[in-house]
């Protein structure tokens, strides 16, 4: 047992003592995260370019998650649709759904949960699979053999998750736009031509330039996000799981921090 | 299990590694405390210790994946600690290094995990020569059936002679082997043993092993050095660093070997 904790005046000082650590940790930690980036900026230009390694991860990140983000898109629009039809109705405004739809899925839906779902899925496959090769010392044997072990494994990985979920984004985008429209032609008989003149109508060319900068930015968010945890993860099973598991969480926090930031950037240049 | 015959071709003249001085720490933990080690030409170097003393840091620090904090480590000629990037991986290239546990890549087969170091670093060879290369050293370290496998199919043993292999296809002049026979079976460790002495003749390399598994240290040994508190305490043949009454070698004597 601590005696010392009794004593007058340990308490404070010991709690002085933790918050100047946890502070110390942050600043570190930063210092670091910055570090990995600007090694990714400075080595993404120079040869030698590891083409074979960005092609396999840009079908693992991009193919292999078309099914799951498909469906999930799918799902998205005809529920989204369908929920906001009594609204509309309430004003006889249901000739507006089309709009309404484009408008919410161009706009936030479709990068938003592109991007969310792909941080659980491709986030945590990068920060599990860089983790483990951390703690099998696959990296540090990538290292004593002279190759670049940074630019096989991060700038490869960084550069396919900033491809290919704008793709992904475009593909769920348009699929929830189906389901959207499958609800509408159900209820208000609504023709396929006519729904899409509509939901184009709705959105200006900042609208899809603005969804599609935000995507490469969560791309290259979830990305980074992985192979950061991964690559630094720490010794032992354990760090895998850990690695796995932040990579899910930090890349979801900063989705939605970014999605913030960005809409008030559109705003403004919209109101400009 | 024979002592091994001390290699006729070692050059006492030439040293490929030269280590003075050598001090590591990880924050206040002082692993290695002031080690002085050469490693001559087509030697083969048994490094003793028990878990925990440093010896895997001390063949990082070889292999300028950790640096040491004093002392200079010398390697072909150059010290690794000052080398440019270009220059460690110019060395680094020199030197082959078996990890305590393999570490192949996982999502490759035996052929591209083979390959791999090939594909980058000796980028005119034609295609037929590459396989023919892989073929030669599967056939080296006795595993020439498993070319197609993933490493996950591969038995421990299996695994390290697969990580052996990936480490000789770029011809190293230096080996470094982590615990090459550490969790084998006898038999299996003979093996292990065997292939290391074969590749010495084969392909004329100085190497560092460590171990702490005396039936192997004895049959691959030229010399043996003793990690002890962090120094080299014990230095010699086997029978030299055993015929001490050294407590702490004694009772590392005793509980690994009856015979
Ligand atoms: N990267 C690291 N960070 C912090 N401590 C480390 C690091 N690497 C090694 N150590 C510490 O250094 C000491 C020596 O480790 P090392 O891996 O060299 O032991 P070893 O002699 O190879 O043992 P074993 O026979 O079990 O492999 C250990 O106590 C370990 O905790
Ligand atoms: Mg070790």
């Amino acid at each position: 047992m601590d005696l010392d904790k009794n004593k007058p005046g340990t308490a404070p000082a010991r709690r002085r003592y933790v918050t100047t650590r946890r502070l110390d940790r942050i600043f570190v930690e930063l210092a670091k995260v910055y570090r990995f980036n600007a090694r990714f900026f400075r080595e993404v230009w120079f040869p030698p370019y590891e083409f074979k390694e960005i092609i396999k991860q840009c079908y693992e990140i991009g193919v292999r998650s078309l099914p799951l983000i498909s469906l999930t898109g799918f799902i998205i629009g005809i529920v989204f649709t369908n929920q906001s039809r009594p609204s509309l109705a309430d004003f006889g405004a249901t000739s507006l759904l089309p709009a309404l739809i484009s408008v919410a899925i161009i706009r936030a839906i479709g990068p938003l949960v592109t991007a969310l779902i792909a941080a659980g899925r491709v986030g945590s496959a990068i920060g599990a699979e860089l983790g483990s090769m951390r703690v099998t010392e696959q990296i540090d044997a990538m290292e004593v053999s002279a190759t670049n072990p940074f630019k096989f494994l991060v700038v490869s990985r960084v550069l396919a998750s900033t491809l290919m979920i704008p793709a992904l984004t475009m593909f769920t985008t348009l699929v929830s736009l189906l389901g959207g429209y499958l609800n509408v032609h159900q209820n208000e008989l609504t023709s396929l031509s006519v729904f899409f003149y509509q939901v184009f109508d709705a959105i200006t060319f900042l609208d899809i330039v603005a969804s599609s900068v935000k995507s490469v930015i969560f791309g290259f968010t979830i990305g980074m996000v992985g192979c950061y945890k991964g690559y630094n993860s720490s010794k032992g099973t354990e760090g895998v799981g850990k690695a796995a598991n932040s990579s899910v969480v930090t890349a979801m926090f900063l989705i939605f921090i970014e999605e913030l930031l960005i809409m008030q950037v559109i705003n403004a240049i919209r109101a400009f | 299990m024979e002592a091994k015959e001390i290699n006729p071709n070692i050059d006492r003249n030439e040293k490929v590694i030269s280590i003075r001085g050598l001090k590591k720490a990880f924050d206040d933990f002082e692993v290695l405390k002031g080690v002085d080690l050469d490693l001559y030409k087509g030697e083969n170097l048994v490094v003793l210790g028990r878990s925990g003393t440093g010896k895997s840091v001390l063949i990082k620090i070889i292999s300028g994946l950790l640096y040491g904090d004093e002392g200079s480590v010398n390697v072909l000629g150059q010290d690794v600690g000052e080398l440019k990037p270009r220059d460690l991986d110019a060395l680094r290239l020199k030197i082959g290094f078996s990890f305590q546990n393999s570490a192949l890549y996982d999502s490759m087969t035996v052929r591209e995990n083979l390959a791999f170091p090939l594909v980058r670093h000796a980028k005119n060879m034609g295609e037929q020569e590459r396989e023919d290369l892989i073929l030669y050293v599967l056939e080296a370290v006795g595993l020439s059936q498993a070319i197609n496998q993933m490493p996950s199919e591969l038995s421990g043993g299996q695994r390290k002679r697969i990580g052996i292999a990936r480490t000789l296809i770029l011809k190293p002049d230096i080996m470094l082997y982590d615990e090459p026979t550490a969790g084998l079976d006898p038999i299996t460790c003979i093996e292990i043993n065997n292939l290391i002495n074969e590749v010495q003749r084969r392909f004329n390399t100085s190497s560092i092993i460590i171990t702490h598994d005396l039936t192997c240290a004895r049959a691959v040994g030229d010399r043996v050095v003793m990690l002890l508190d962090g120094q080299f305490q014990r230095e010699g043949t086997f029978e030299e660093v055993f015929d001490s009454n050294d407590e702490r070698v004694q009772s590392f004597y005793n509980y690994n070997f009856i015979d």
